[in-house]
C-alpha cells in the first residue's frame, strides 16, 4: 500500500467518512476537515507510521495530495525544509 | 426588580435519565449504587458508586461528535437536550447574545486525563492525542452547549468542587437578574468514577464501602452512616427573566429567588457551621423571606460522619425552633454524590418538590443519631404543600452555595 493509499483511508476513519468519498483530489475543505481535525489527522499518521511530522510541514498540509506528499518524503528521510518555508506566514493549526 | 423563573429542567442520573423518571425514583427511594462497570473495580477497597446505566454514548451522538466529547461533556449536553425540549423555548438569532450558559464541573474530563495519563505512563507513549485537551478542559461542557444551542451571552465554568452547580446556577441567576441576559442554562456535569479518581477519593476515606449491599450504601442523616458514595451524570435548569417566559406563554416550574455563597475561609476538607449558616441567610434575605417561610431543606447531606452533624448543626443555628419543624432530606442516599452536576441535579428535585407537593425522601435510613436529630424524611417520601424550599451546597475547601426556590402559583 502506498502512502496516498494510507493517507485516504486514515482520513476517511478519523473522519467517520465514507472511503469512496476520498480521494488524492480532495482537499480539506472538501471533507470538512477543519483545523483540529488536521491536527487529528496528523497524529493519526504519525502514530501509524512511527513518525514525527514537523509543525512546519503539518501547517501546509490542506488537501489528501499534499498529505500523501509529505508523508513519503518524511517516510524517505527526505529533507522537508522547503515544505517548512512553503508554510511560513501560513495559518497555524490550531490558536489559543 | 428583574424576577427569575425556571422554565425548563433536565436531568441524566443514575436512577433516572430524564427529569420524571429521577422523581418517579426518588419518590419511591430508589437506589442507583451499584458495584462499579466502567472497569473492574475488584483491586479497590470501595467497589460502588451511582453509575448511569448501561449508558451507550451511541444512543445519543453520532461518532464524529463523540470523538470531541468526554463522558462529562456527553452527559451535560444530554441534560441541556431535555432542559431546552421541557421548556419549549425558540430562541431566536437576535435574542443569541442574551442567552448564555453556566456550568459546574468538579473533575471535569476525568476519563479523558486517566486514559491520556495511562498511555503516557503506564504505556509509554511518547505523544497524546490532540483531542486530549478539547475534551478534558473543565469549560468543555458549557462550550459544548453553548454551541448545540447558539448561545452567545455570558458563558462560563464553576469548579468548585460538590458546589460547583450550586454555584452555577447562583451566577446565571444573578447574571439575568441584573440585566446581562435574559435566557440562561445552568447547572453541572461530571463523570469522576475512574480508576484514578477512585483511588483519589478512596485515600481521603470518606467512601462509604457497602458491606457487600450497594444499593443501601449511602444513609445519610442515619447513625450508621459510613461516608459518601460517588456518582456520576448532569442536571441543567433553563433560567429565565420573568416577562421574557410570561409573553412566550412558558410553562413556569418554579421561582428561583434567592442565592447565597460564603467561604468558610478555616479549613480544606472540614466545614464549619458559621460559613454554610451565613450562606443560607443570605439566600433568605436576597428572596426577603424570614426562616420560618422556609418548608423544606434539599440537605448537602453527604452522608459522612462529619458533614451530616454539622448541617444539622448549621440548620439549627438558621432556623432556631424552626428547624424542627421544617422537612430535610438528601435525595444523595439515592442518586450518589454526583460531584459538579449534583447541586442541580438537587435543585431539580426541590423544584418537583414544590411543584407537586411531594417530599423526596432520605433513603436507607435505619437509626437516629443524637447528633442528627431533626426530620430528615426518613426513607418515606411525604406528601405536603410546601412553597418555599432551599438546596444546599458545601463543598470541600469551604465553599459554599445556597439556592432558595419559590413555588409559582
Amino acid at each position: 500500500m502506498d502512502a496516498g493509499e494510507k493517507v485516504m483511508e486514515i482520513i476517511a476513519r478519523e473522519q467517520h467518512l465514507d472511503p469512496s468519498k476520498v480521494t488524492m483530489d480532495s482537499t480539506f475543505a472538501e471533507l470538512g476537515i477543519d483545523s483540529l481535525d488536521g491536527v487529528n489527522i496528523l497524529f493519526a499518521l504519525e502514530e501509524e507510521f512511527k513518525i514525527d511530522i514537523p509543525d512546519a510541514v503539518a501547517q501546509n498540509m490542506k488537501s489528501v495530495r499534499q498529505v500523501a506528499d509529505s508523508l513519503t518524503r518524511v517516510l524517505e528521510g527526505k529533507d522537508v525544509s522547503d515544505l517548512a518555508a512553503m508554510a511560513k506566514g501560513g495559518t497555524p493549526a490550531v490558536s489559543n | 426588580m428583574r424576577r427569575v423563573v425556571i422554565t425548563g429542567m433536565g436531568v441524566f442520573t443514575a436512577i433516572g435519565k430524564n427529569k420524571e423518571a429521577f422523581f418517579e425514583s426518588l419518590t419511591r427511594g430508589h437506589s442507583g449504587i451499584c458495584r462499579i462497570t466502567q472497569f473492574d473495580p475488584s483491586a479497590l477497597s470501595i467497589q460502588i458508586a451511582a453509575e448511569i446505566p448501561g449508558y451507550n454514548p451511541d444512543d445519543y451522538f453520532p461518532a464524529k461528535r463523540q470523538d470531541l466529547l468526554d463522558r462529562f461533556a456527553q452527559f451535560g449536553l444530554i441534560a441541556a437536550r431535555e432542559a431546552m425540549e421541557t421548556s419549549g423555548i425558540t430562541v431566536k438569532d437576535e435574542e443569541r447574545p442574551r442567552f448564555g450558559v453556566v456550568m459546574g464541573s468538579g473533575m471535569g474530563g476525568a476519563g479523558s486525563f486517566d486514559a491520556g495519563y495511562h498511555s503516557l505512563y503506564a504505556c509509554q507513549a511518547t505523544r497524546l492525542h490532540p483531542f486530549t485537551i478539547p475534551k478534558i478542559m473543565h469549560n468543555a461542557a458549557t462550550s459544548q452547549v453553548c454551541m448545540e444551542y447558539g448561545a452567545q451571552g455570558p458563558a462560563l465554568s464553576t469548579a468548585t468542587a460538590c458546589s460547583s452547580s450550586g454555584h452555577a446556577i447562583g451566577e446565571a441567576f444573578h447574571l439575568i437578574k441584573f440585566g446581562m441576559a435574559d435566557v440562561m442554562l445552568a447547572g453541572g456535569a461530571d463523570a469522576p468514577i475512574t480508576y484514578g479518581m477512585m483511588r483519589c477519593w478512596e485515600s481521603v476515606r470518606v467512601l462509604a464501602s457497602g458491606n457487600g449491599n450497594p444499593s443501601t450504601a449511602c444513609r445519610p442523616f442515619s447513625a450508621d452512616r459510613e461516608g459518601l458514595v460517588m456518582g456520576e451524570g448532569a442536571g441543567i435548569l433553563l433560567l429565565e427573566e420573568l416577562t421574557h417566559a410570561t409573553k412566550r406563554g412558558a410553562r413556569i416550574y418554579g421561582e428561583l429567588a434567592g442565592c447565597g455563597m460564603s467561604s468558610d475561609a478555616s479549613h480544606i476538607t472540614q466545614p464549619t457551621v458559621d460559613g454554610p449558616a451565613r450562606a443560607i441567610r443570605m439566600a433568605l434575605d436576597e428572596a426577603g423571606h424570614s426562616p420560618e417561610e422556609i418548608d423544606y431543606i434539599n440537605a448537602h447531606g453527604t452522608g459522612t460522619r462529619l458533614n451530616d452533624s454539622t448541617e444539622t448543626q448549621v440548620v439549627k443555628a438558621v432556623f432556631k425552633d424552626h428547624a424542627r419543624k421544617l422537612a430535610i432530606s438528601s435525595t444523595k442516599s439515592m442518586h450518589g454524590h454526583m460531584m459538579g452536576a449534583t447541586g442541580a441535579a438537587e435543585l431539580v428535585a426541590t423544584v418537583m418538590a414544590l411543584e407537586r407537593g411531594v417530599i423526596p425522601p432520605t433513603a436507607n435510613y435505619t437509626q437516629p443519631d443524637p447528633e442528627c436529630d431533626l426530620d430528615y424524611v426518613p426513607n418515606q417520601a411525604r406528601e405536603k404543600p410546601i412553597r418555599v424550599a432551599l438546596s444546599n451546597s458545601f463543598a470541600f475547601g469551604g465553599l459554599n452555595a445556597v439556592l432558595l426556590v419559590r413555588r409559582w402559583g
